[in-house]
């Protein structure tokens, strides 16, 4: 993903009130062409009304949705065209077979007649639906029904897909199939999806947008986000390892911390890495090292720590 | 796109099995009424042919039971509707044709043309049981061809009012006993009224079509029919509307 690939979405300042009870208070956002966007929040932080608005479902009581340069207000039919939503539960019609769900949604997203047929073919292998197209949706495991919902979402081809937690409620290896499905798709349309697994996050999205009470309070690339709050360092095991001074003394090693009698944790500055001589010193002295890895904060820890931050 | 939402909805009405069902209970009333009638019409037959201008065939067995199929669909009808809208949005798949590219007109006139197509199809079977009369006796067509059209506008109407009360609720159950209280209360507006000119009675759209079934094509009729119509299409276009701002 490029700084300069075309925006195909862009929000500012959503307002969604409902009643009296403002819930979303002035969201902004913004999507590239080829990128995956991670939503990421508590239950009931917004997310799913944020993207029920970028769809066109909910009309935003303040604020301008625009996608692909079309204004969804005001002339939504272009706009809902390059859009592909799933919703969090499957808008699936149980009494109607794969094949026929799937023409259904071909022809309500205006795909020409002769194109339909190749569409659906397509679309099918993509999700892995080859050998269900007969089967009448009511009879198919979650698993499946969250396939059918998500091949309904991008039959059309559209420039935004918009996922409303695409992997709940699937096994471990349906989840990896969706993941690399997403991330395929990533690669030639955009993609919002919103979740509560960490996890999704770091494997399939580009950029993560942290949305807290109606408020997004953090974004970034997701892979600085990991970085967010976080040391440098690295933990090295020395089977031998020598007192704890030596290791002190080793240059740019700004702290030692003993982990057990073979483990250390060695933090240093961000722009120097003392590991190089560590290694060296290792191997002329005889400390048996065994292994280096260096420190990632955990995803979780730096979500609660933005999370936490908010609420001071 | 009216056509692709008309068609899902009228193959839907045949995937599931009380579609069918129903259906088959219809055809063997309509039966029951029409065999009941003739059975009557060939005991008294004898004697009307002593009449000057006596009512023929048409008349005595066809009207009588356009008149009970008339009350039928006044029960029927909003089993059909409720599902309309109401059960999609419990099933939460309204979602699907919100955020697709079609406007809420689409929606709510698909949904109705593709009930009304199911709705024909009945009348039609009904008609088709009646001309079998033509076998034996000269039909009455003028007469016929009123009530079919009668019978369609009824059910159109019933159609339009019950989406209407599909669109204001979440559970089909209540929209459908919203919807028969209803048609109900606008049918005994129409029998407990003891004139004619009754204000009331004018708004039930069974006395609009008693005119139909004794043969008589009144614009006034017409009108209200269409006007009914477009009134509650119109009304379940805003409240589509007002879902995407207010739920």
């Amino acid at each position: 993903m490029s700084v300069t690939a075309p925006i195909t979405l862009s929000a500012r300042n959503l307002i969604r009130r409902f009643g009296q009870r403002e819930v979303i208070h002035g969201v902004s956002l913004e999507l590239r062409h080829g990128e995956v966007l991670g939503l990421l929040g508590h239950n009931g932080a917004g997310k799913s009304t944020t993207l029920q608005m970028l769809t066109g479902a909910l009309l935003p009581h303040s604020g301008e949705i625009e996608i692909c340069g079309f204004d969804l207000i005001r002339q939504s039919q272009k706009a809902k065209a390059q859009t592909g939503f799933l919703p969090e539960t499957p808008p699936l019609y149980r009494e109607m077979s794969v094949n026929d769900f799937l023409l259904f949604a071909a022809k309500l997203h205006r795909i020409p007649r002769a194109q339909i047929a190749d569409a659906l073919t397509e679309t099918k292998r993509r999700c892995g639906l080859q050998d269900s197209g007969k089967k009448i949706i009511g009879t198919l495991s979650k698993g499946y029904q969250q396939r059918v919902g998500i091949a309904q979402a991008i039959i059309h081809q559209p420039e935004v897909i918009i996922l409303d937690e695409p992997t709940v409620g699937l096994d471990p290896s349906q989840i990896r199939d969706i993941r690399a499905l997403i991330r395929e798709l990533g690669n030639m349309h955009s993609v919002i999806l919103s979740t509560h697994l960490l996890g999704e996050v770091e494997s399939i999205c580009d950029r993560v947008e942290i949305m807290h009470h109606g408020r997004l309070i953090y974004g970034d690339s997701s892979t600085k986000m990991q970085q967010y709050g976080s040391q440098s360092g690295f933990i090295v095991t020395l089977l031998a390892p020598p007192a704890l001074s030596e290791l002190q003394a080793i240059a740019d090693v700004q702290q030692v911390d003993p982990l057990s009698t073979t483990q250390f944790r060695i933090l240093h500055a961000v722009n120097t890495n003392p590991s190089v001589v560590l290694l060296a010193l290792a191997a002329q002295h005889g400390w048996q090292a065994e292994q280096l890895v260096p420190l990632q904060t955990r995803l979780e820890d730096v979500f609660m720590q933005i999370t936490q931050d908010e609420k001071l | 796109m009216i056509l692709t939402i008309a068609y899902k909805e009228f193959r839907s009405l045949f995937s599931i099995p009380s579609t069918w069902l129903i259906m088959g209970a219809l055809q063997f009333i309509f039966a029951w009424f029409f065999f009941a009638r003739l059975d009557i019409f060939l005991q008294v037959q004898s004697q009307l042919a002593q009449l000057a201008n006596a009512p023929g065939a048409t008349l005595a067995v066809a009207a009588p039971l356009f008149g009970t199929i008339a009350l039928i669909l006044m029960m029927l009808i909003p089993i059909f509707t409720m599902r309309l809208i109401a059960e999609e949005r419990r099933n939460q798949t309204l979602t699907l044709l919100m955020s697709a590219p079609v406007s809420d007109i689409h929606i709510v006139v698909g949904k109705f043309i593709g009930l009304m197509l199911f709705l024909l199809l009945i009348i039609a079977s009904c008609m088709l049981m009646v001309l079998t009369l033509a076998a034996g006796t000269q039909l009455d067509t003028g007469l016929l061809f009123t009530n079919a059209l009668g019978l369609i506008l009824l059910a159109a109407s019933y159609t339009a009012l019950g989406l209407y009360i599909s669109s204001l609720t979440k559970q089909p159950v209540v929209a459908a006993i919203g919807a028969l209280a209803i048609f109900f209360g606008l049918w005994l507006a129409d029998v407990s009224a003891v004139d004619n000119n009754n204000t009331w009675r004018a708004f039930a759209p069974t006395s609009h079509f008693q005119n139909f079934n004794t043969g008589l094509l009144n614009s006034t009729d017409l009108m209200f029919f269409l006007l009914f119509c477009t009134v509650f299409l119109l009304l379940t276009i805003r409240q589509l509307y007002n879902n995407r701002i207010y739920s």
